[in-house]
Formats: C-alpha cells, structure tokens, sequence
C-alpha cells in the first residue's frame, strides 16, 4: 500500500519519488504516457548544473538550492564535474563584463584554449569552476533505474488529484493547469560533429541570440534554447534553428558541417517570478514551475517536499493554500486563475 | 504633451515588455516606472502568447502593439491587423526592419506599410530615423506621431545625432514625437524632454539593466526631470570664451 501518489514521472515526480523512497515512505508514480520520454520536457533539457550562471538572470534562491543537484544526481547518474565556461565575442566583449558582475563563483581566464584546445584563444571568457553537468536523458533514465531497484515502477495510466485518495503530489508540469503557470516556449537542435571536442558547458553571450552549447558522448552536441513567451507547440521554427547555428558557427565554423541530428520544441512550465515551488492545497502537493531549472531544481523542490511531508517543516520554496499566486517580494499584485 | 491621436498620456514614457527576467519583475518595472504605455511584439509569439500578454494587459496601461522583428511592409501590416484583433486597439507601432543586425528602419518599406495601415483605419506610430524628408512623407501617408529613433534599438547609446533630432522636432512643431530606440541612461531619457520630445520609449535600458525595478523609477525621475525642464524654458547657453566687451571687462581689473 502507498503512503503517496506522485502524477507525472517528469524530473520533479521522479525526483520527488526517490526523495519520498529515500526517507522511508513508499510512493506510488503515475503517468499518462508510462516511462520519461520525448513526450516530457525534461527530455529536452541541457543538462546544465549551472546555479552560478543562471544567478545573472534568475532569482537569488535559484543560486542556492541549485547548488545541491549535482550531489542529488551523482547518487544516481553520471555528473561531469567540469565547469563552465562563458565566452562573448569581441564585439560583444562589455557583455562579459556585465555577465561577471552579475554572478559569482567565476574566475577570469586569459588563455581558453588552454581550457578548451578546440576554442580560439582569443576570445574573452570567465570559467565556473563549481559547475556541472549531466546528460538529461540518461539522467532521468538512471533514476528510473534506480527508483525500480527501491521497487517503485512507473505506472502507465491517467490520474488527477481529486480522483486519488490520500495525500498526492502533482508534478505534471503545463498538464497541471494551476493559476499562475505559463508555458515558455524553448526550442533546441541536437548535433554530431565528430571533429569539435569540448569537455564542458559553453555559453555564449550575446546581445540578441544567447546560446549555450552542451557537449554529450559520441561527438554530440546540443545546442539550446530559446525562450519566447508563447505557448505554442509546434515544432521548431526556421528562425530558431537559423540562430541557433549561427551563433554556434560564429563560435567556430566547423559547426557548419555538422550532422543535425535532431531538433526538438517544448513548453517549460513556470510562475511569475520563474521559480518553482511547492503550492499545498489540503491534501496535494502541487511540485511545478521549474522553468528552465528542471534538472538544477527539482532536487530541492522534492528534498522540501519530502521535509514538509515527513517532519512539516516548511522550506522558503514551499507556499501553503496558495490557490493564488503570489509574489513573495511584493513586487506584483496577486493573481487569480485565469482562463486559458 | 502633445495627445497622442486623442490621447493625452498620464506621463510620457512607454516601456517595452521583452527580455525581462521574469514577468514578476516587469510588472515591478512598471509600477516603478509609472510608463502609461506598454508596447509589446506579437510577431514571434505566434498566436500562443495568451498568458503573457494577459499579464500586460493586467498592467492596466495603454498597449501599443508592435510589428517588431517584421522585415517587409507586408508582413508588418499582416501582424498589425493580428495585433489589432488580439488588443482590440486601433494603435500600432510600426516596425519595418531594413537591416537585420542593426535593426535599422526601412524606409521604403515604412512608407508603404504606413499608407496602408493609416487607410484601413489604423493609428500609426512609425519608428523611423531622423530623416525629415521622411517624416513629412509619412506625415503625408496619414501619420499623425512620429517615433525617431535615438539610435539604433538596443544599443544604448542615446542621442546619436542631436542636431538631426533637434531639426526634426523644429521642422513640425505640432506633430506628437516619441524618442523610440537606444536609449541607455535615464540622462538620454532627460535629455530628450528636455529637447521638447514629448515621450520617450524604452526597452533594453530598463530590462536589461541588474535591477531593472531601480532602473525603471530612475528613467522615471529623469522624464519627469526633462519635461519640467523643458517646460520650465531654460536659458541657451551662452560662450563666455567669446566675450563682447572686453574693454569695458578690462578697464576694472
């Protein structure tokens, strides 16, 4: 018998299961399409364990929580302790300074190809040496692995909160439908160029088309993402594909003779403020918003929601009885459902 | 201020609503701000942009769409007529990008687009260069504001080109004119007030800015700085490196 029932077997339900597993309770998983896939969007993900460089961009709490998911993962799957490293071109070089403002745990490098032999030395970078990364679908398929050994099996079937008895956690993502969430669309290429070596994340500034570049086993890499405020789901656009190769061959050429593997369009689910949380209503647990942290926070997000659950301590990402959602900095007004 | 086809504005700055950290911060921008403009793209969203664009609607100031990232007169007017459907408003700030990198107007296309927009009952706000020749082209085609730009979008340099701004707000003394575009510094925000502009417009400078919040009620001061001062009518400066009396100056020291 369950103690749980966890909806959706995405990067939040998975995590939150091993948590849940971890801490002696035995939850039940359920999703509509069985076992992660391309279905997901967690199966589109970078895979970047990077907390110091979203830190430009992203809220504060994002930095610190995302600063325990390589441990999390290094239980299960293989994580590349390698850093990352942020370059501009020279034309874009006041980008770099402002990105290094911005952040912290970085250092300057004066030589990159001393880092990266495949990069021109010229360019201008910062390296984060605490920085990791995973490749997302392995990542996700070790945990499966790994929470089957726990003897928790993914089951295929439809489920919403108010049909399941006792306490739920719903981690379906945009399918969760909660006031507030968004979908953000993100949209990225997957290549093989046997020819590039990189042994770590590239970022690439830029004024208008930022890029990162995810190096994968075999030659492979992916190259991410955009982010356009649509939650259209056709697949990738012309345009998008267009900039993200440009960008990629402006970093060095021989991308253009790469072999393009695959190109892949998703909604990330998030709030207001794109930090995820854990919204309590009564017996649910809604795990959602993760934006584009899935792998760097859904650790977090399940270590609070198994806190909450086991010992009802309340971490700073967990919001009891909001049916609404509200900005915890005061920042906006709060919010009600909105229709479609 | 000059009314902005019948509208008079509570304050003139429009601010952009693109590349933000997040909605939660763009919506503190704009209360900081106090803007009583939001403009907002429609182009690459797609039709799918429902959620966010009810997040600028609940900002409860007046949209201005806009047919940004649109590189023909064709398909600026198609996503106008979109826009016109999605915000039920006859305002559109008209985009027709000639150059892909420095994102600079076409004026050709401009021109065209402003003819056929103003005759099916549209409000258009073209941005445009300095040109006064254009202007008063597109004065004629049925604009009744203009939008030049400061310099090109994004690049935060200010007033490029004073003389040719100053020129343009001389040569058609009625027409509302909004400094749209490159505008890095609540001073070029200043400036441009205080050169008898009657809004400015705003993007990169305040989202891209650490603490966009703080860098929206700065620009917020230095409009507000701008049009008092230009109300105000401050003295011309004057070249005490040329002096007209010398003699008289010398014959006390």
């Amino acid at each position: 018998m369950a103690d749980i029932t966890i909806i959706g077997a995405g990067v939040a339900g998975l995590c939150a299961a091993y948590a849940l597993s971890k801490a002696g309770l035995t939850p039940r998983l359920i999703d509509r399409n069985g076992a992660p896939g391309a279905h997901g969007c967690s199966w589109w993900a970078g895979g970047m364990l990077a907390p110091f460089c979203e830190g430009a961009l992203a809220e504060p709490v994002i930095v610190e929580h995302g600063q325990t998911a390589a441990a999390f993962w290094g239980e299960v799957t293989k994580v590349m302790h390698r850093g990352s490293l942020v370059l501009a071109l020279q034309r874009d070089k006041g980008e770099l300074a402002c990105f290094a403002r911005r952040t912290t745990g970085h250092a300057p490098v004066s030589d990159v190809s001393a880092l990266e032999p495949d990069l021109a030395a010229h360019h201008s970078a910062l390296f984060f040496a605490q920085e990791a990364h995973l490749d997302p679908r392995q990542a996700i398929a070790d945990l499966t692995r790994a929470l089957a050994a726990r003897g928790v099996m993914i089951e295929q079937g439809e489920a919403t909160p108010d049909a399941i008895d006792g306490p739920v956690i719903d981690a379906r993502g945009m399918a969760a439908n909660l006031p507030g969430l968004r979908g953000v669309r993100g949209e990225m290429v997957v290549l093989r160029a046997r020819d590039i070596r990189l042994s770590r994340p590239v970022r690439l500034l830029h004024p208008r088309h930022p890029l990162y570049i995810v190096p994968r086993a075999g030659g492979v890499f992916m190259l991410g993402a955009t982010q356009v405020e649509s939650a259209d789901r056709r697949g990738v656009t012309a345009r998008a594909v267009l900039e993200l190769l440009s960008v990629a061959y402006a970093l060095d050429p021989r991308f253009a003779e790469a072999e393009l593997l695959e190109t892949g369009a998703d909604l990330r689910a998030a709030y207001p403020d794109n930090v995820p949380r854990v919204s309590v209503r009564g017996r649910v647990l809604h795990l959602n918003g993760l934006f584009r942290h899935g792998y760097l926070m859904a650790p977090a997000l399940a270590a609070q929601a198994t806190d909450y659950l086991t010992t009802g301590a309340k971490g700073d990402l967990v919001h009891e009885d909001s049916c609404e959602w509200r900005d915890p900095r005061g920042l906006g007004h709060d919010r009600g459902h909105r229709a479609g | 201020m000059r009314a902005f086809y019948g509208i008079t504005l509570d304050s003139p700055l429009m601010l952009g609503t693109a590349q933000y950290p997040s909605p939660a911060v763009l919506e503190g921008a704009f209360r900081a701000s106090r803007a009583a403009v939001a403009t907002v793209s429609l182009r690459r969203e797609g039709g799918a942009g429902q959620a966010f664009w009810d997040i600028i609607r609940d900002l409860g100031v007046h949209v201005l769409p806009n047919t940004a990232g649109c590189h023909s007169a064709r398909e600026a007017i198609t996503t106008a007529q979109m826009a016109r459907e999605v915000f039920e408003t006859n305002w559109i700030k008209l985009e027709v990008i000639g150059h892909a990198d420095t994102l600079q107007p076409d004026p050709f296309g401009l021109l065209e687009a402003t003819q056929a927009l103003a005759a099916d009952g549209f409000e258009v706000f073209p941005y445009t260069t300095e040109d006064q020749v254009l202007a008063a082209r597109l004065l004629d085609a049925g604009a009744k504001v203009l939008m030049p730009w400061g310099a090109p979008i994004g690049s935060g340099l200010g007033l490029n080109n004073r003389y040719g701004l100053k020129t343009l707000r001389a040569a058609f003394p009625d027409v509302p004119m909004v400094i749209d575009a490159g505008l890095g510094l609540p001073s070029h925000a200043a400036d441009a007030m205080e050169m008898g502009f009657d809004a400015v417009l705003l993007n990169t400078a305040v989202a891209q800015a650490g603490d966009p919040v703080a860098m929206a009620r700065a620009f917020a001061m230095a409009v507000g700085a701008g049009a008092l001062a230009h109300a105000a009518d401050p003295m011309e400066p004057r070249d005490m490196a040329a002096p007209s009396t010398p003699v008289l100056g010398k014959a006390w020291l």
